[in-house]
């Protein structure tokens, strides 16, 4: 028998849209929250063994925003990961914790986490289920300890009925508070920037500067920065002078002196709103960086071999023209629709549920 | 029906050859108990935490304010040369000089007589890559290992010693105080320092631990922190008071994977 359809397709998703949109603080799960873009391999974190649920998502997206996580109350993972700038700390060089205090790195962006196989600068944490512990326990960022927010969020009036609601046990653990983080952010897809758009031809083509910065990118960003994720996630020195502090980066980790200096390769994706750039937020502009690579590396921190010129000179060197369309297709990577989408809204985070 | 037969000859046939036993999983095989129990020391000297000075091999003198350790992966061996191997999720123990009842581990084992005793000292590297839900208890960060696991390099610290030392020049803040704290599993994504220890002891030493009904033999151990500082390199606190993640934290691991000695067995 023929199904009969009452509406066209396109005006129930309209309806549907708009529904969801005027319940943007009372929304409810949906599967696509979490999809794989057409344009992105599978993603590596196994959300097999940690569903996304509706009541999880809220959860984690509630702790994510929430400073009971660190030691007085101050310091939530929102306060150095805000959305409108791609979850990184808008404007600041170094994460700026409890107390005033102020760490050795630069905040990074979360984006995409679901497609990455390590975490923070120096690849310290492989698994996301893991990483939270960090900030909450550095007496520079949260200053709290694992079992006194374990403590908190059990003693909380709200907490244990949220987490009976996600997980079915109103007792709080840390296996179940770092579940319900990681469901909030294996959503934080970022994958609707223009790039993306031309790359899953919706419609939208680059420009001729656009399609001109695409070569010059391929021909000298590639190789660190791969398409779609704009990271090999491997750990490269850009020969960047020592500061005082000298942070020795992944040696720290891997106690491999061959690693000293090298750094996790960061995104380029959302570059316009997660500035300041470097694991220590030196330079504040993309043109900073591209100078930098053209006459500032310093051999001192053992640059990466694709830093090194023919003439043994360091440097990646752009004409003018080359450089602006560069930047132009460094643009196509930015995802307004992401720093904007309400699923992600600090506002109404602690409200959501009486 | 003789597939079955000979399946079934097959794996009696593995499991005579593997010669390993997993007590306690279905509580049959677990009838008996034996303790194991650690006692620190300090050469001779029993280790207090009430300000007790001992001296190192480098003629320092210090005193201990905190001493923990994890022993896991116990398993033990029969006359017969039968491994009994415990079952691994009950096999995690953290021996805190705090905590008195923390250094006395009771095993429960299939009846029969013991000649050795194997234990890891720290926790195998397959763990500390689990999922938090396999991290329970005394393997939770936020539980029994607070203070035992490292947030920004994921993975447990096995060995924890601090104290003072008057050979320390001053810190900061005007105290002279050493930090040990040794971990290192191997590395998750590229290798690096392995601090794991495997440490044996060999039972006939003293005497066979015999279990059974109405016995609880005690394996008394000595584990004598002053070697912690020699053996296979002497470490000075003046020079080292603070070892964490380094490379360094090999030595100290080589000197204590020699700490451990069978003092008695007590057949009780």
């Amino acid at each position: 028998m023929k199904k009969t359809q009452f509406f066209p397709r396109s005006l129930v998703f309209g309806i549907l849209l708009f529904a969801s949109l005027l319940l943007a603080g009372g929304f409810t799960w949906k599967e696509e929250w979490f999809l794989q873009p057409a344009n992105f391999p599978a993603p590596v974190y196994n959300s097999k063994a940690n569903p996304v649920t509706d009541a999880g998502f809220k959860l984690g997206k509630k702790l994510f925003y929430d400073p009971i996580l660190s030691a007085d109350y101050t310091i939530s993972c929102g306060s150095c990961h805000i959305q409108a700038a791609a979850f990184s700390h808008h404007g600041h060089d170094l994460s700026h914790g409890i107390h005033d205090l102020l760490g050795t790195r630069n905040a990074p962006g979360l984006q995409n986490l679901a497609w990455y196989s390590r975490y923070m600068w120096d690849g310290g944490i492989t698994n996301l289920d893991l990483q939270p512990i960090a900030p909450i326990t550095n007496p520079v960022e949260m200053g709290d300890t694992l079992s006194a927010v374990i403590r908190k969020l059990n003693a909380d009036p709200q907490y244990p009925g949220l987490f009976e609601k996600a997980f079915g046990t109103n007792r709080i653990s840390t296996d179940l508070v770092m579940k319900a983080l990681s469901q909030f952010m294996i959503c934080l897809v970022s994958a609707d920037s223009k790039y993306d758009k031309v790359m899953r031809k919706e419609g939208v083509v680059f420009t001729a500067d656009e399609t001109a910065g695409y070569q010059v990118y391929r021909q000298n960003c590639a190789s660190c920065h791969p398409e779609p994720l704009f990271t090999n996630q491997q750990f490269r020195s850009t020969g960047l002078p020592v500061l005082e502090e000298g942070d020795e980066g992944r040696y720290l980790v891997s106690l491999d002196s061959s690693e000293r200096f090298t750094f996790r390769v960061p995104s380029l994706r959302n570059l316009k709103f997660t500035f300041p750039y470097m694991h220590d937020g030196r330079f504040y502009t993309i043109d900073e960086v591209l100078d930098h690579y053209a006459t500032g590396i310093s051999h001192t921190t053992r640059p990466d071999p694709s830093f090194i010129l023919p003439d043994g000179s360091p440097g990646i060197r752009f004409s003018p023209d080359q450089r602006k369309t560069l930047k132009a297709f460094l643009l196509t990577l930015n995802d307004t629709a992401f720093v904007k989408n309400p699923l992600y809204d600090e506002a109404g985070s602690q409200l959501y549920i009486k | 029906m003789k597939s079955i037969i000979t399946l079934s000859a097959a794996l009696l046939l593995l499991a005579s050859c593997n010669r390993k036993m997993t007590p306690g999983s279905d509580g049959k095989d677990a009838s008996s108990t034996l303790t194991l129990s650690f006692e620190n020391y300090a050469g001779d000297k029993t280790v207090s935490m009430n300000g007790e000075n001992y001296t190192n091999a480098s003629g320092e003198t210090f005193s201990v304010t905190l001493l923990q350790y994890f022993i896991s992966n116990i398993s033990l061996k029969k006359t017969d040369g039968t491994i009994i191997t415990l079952p691994q999720d009950s096999s995690y123990f953290l021996v805190k000089e705090s905590l008195p009842a923390s250094k006395q581990i009771t095993l429960h084992v299939p009846k029969g007589n013991y000649t050795a005793v194997t234990f890891m000292l720290g926790i195998d590297s397959l763990r500390n890559t689990k999922p938090l839900s396999e991290r329970t208890g005394i393997l939770d960060p936020a539980g029994g290992a607070e203070g035992m696991y490292w947030g920004w390099n994921s993975g447990y610290i096995f060995f924890k010693m601090e104290g003072h030392s008057t050979a320390i020049p001053d810190n900061k803040a005007g105290t002279k105080k050493f930090r040990y704290h040794i971990g290192l599993f191997g590395g998750m994504n590229s290798p690096t320092v392995n601090n794991i220890k495997n440490i044996t002891l060999d039972l006939k030493e003293k005497q066979v631990a015999k279990t059974g009904a109405g016995k609880n033999p005690v394996i008394r151990v000595h584990t004598n922190i002053l070697q912690m500082f020699t053996g296979t390199e002497n470490i000075s606190i003046a020079k080292n008071p603070v070892v964490m993640v380094s490379p360094f934290s090999k030595h100290i691991a080589d000197n204590y994977a020699s700490m451990f000695s069978l003092a008695a067995v007590d057949n009780k």
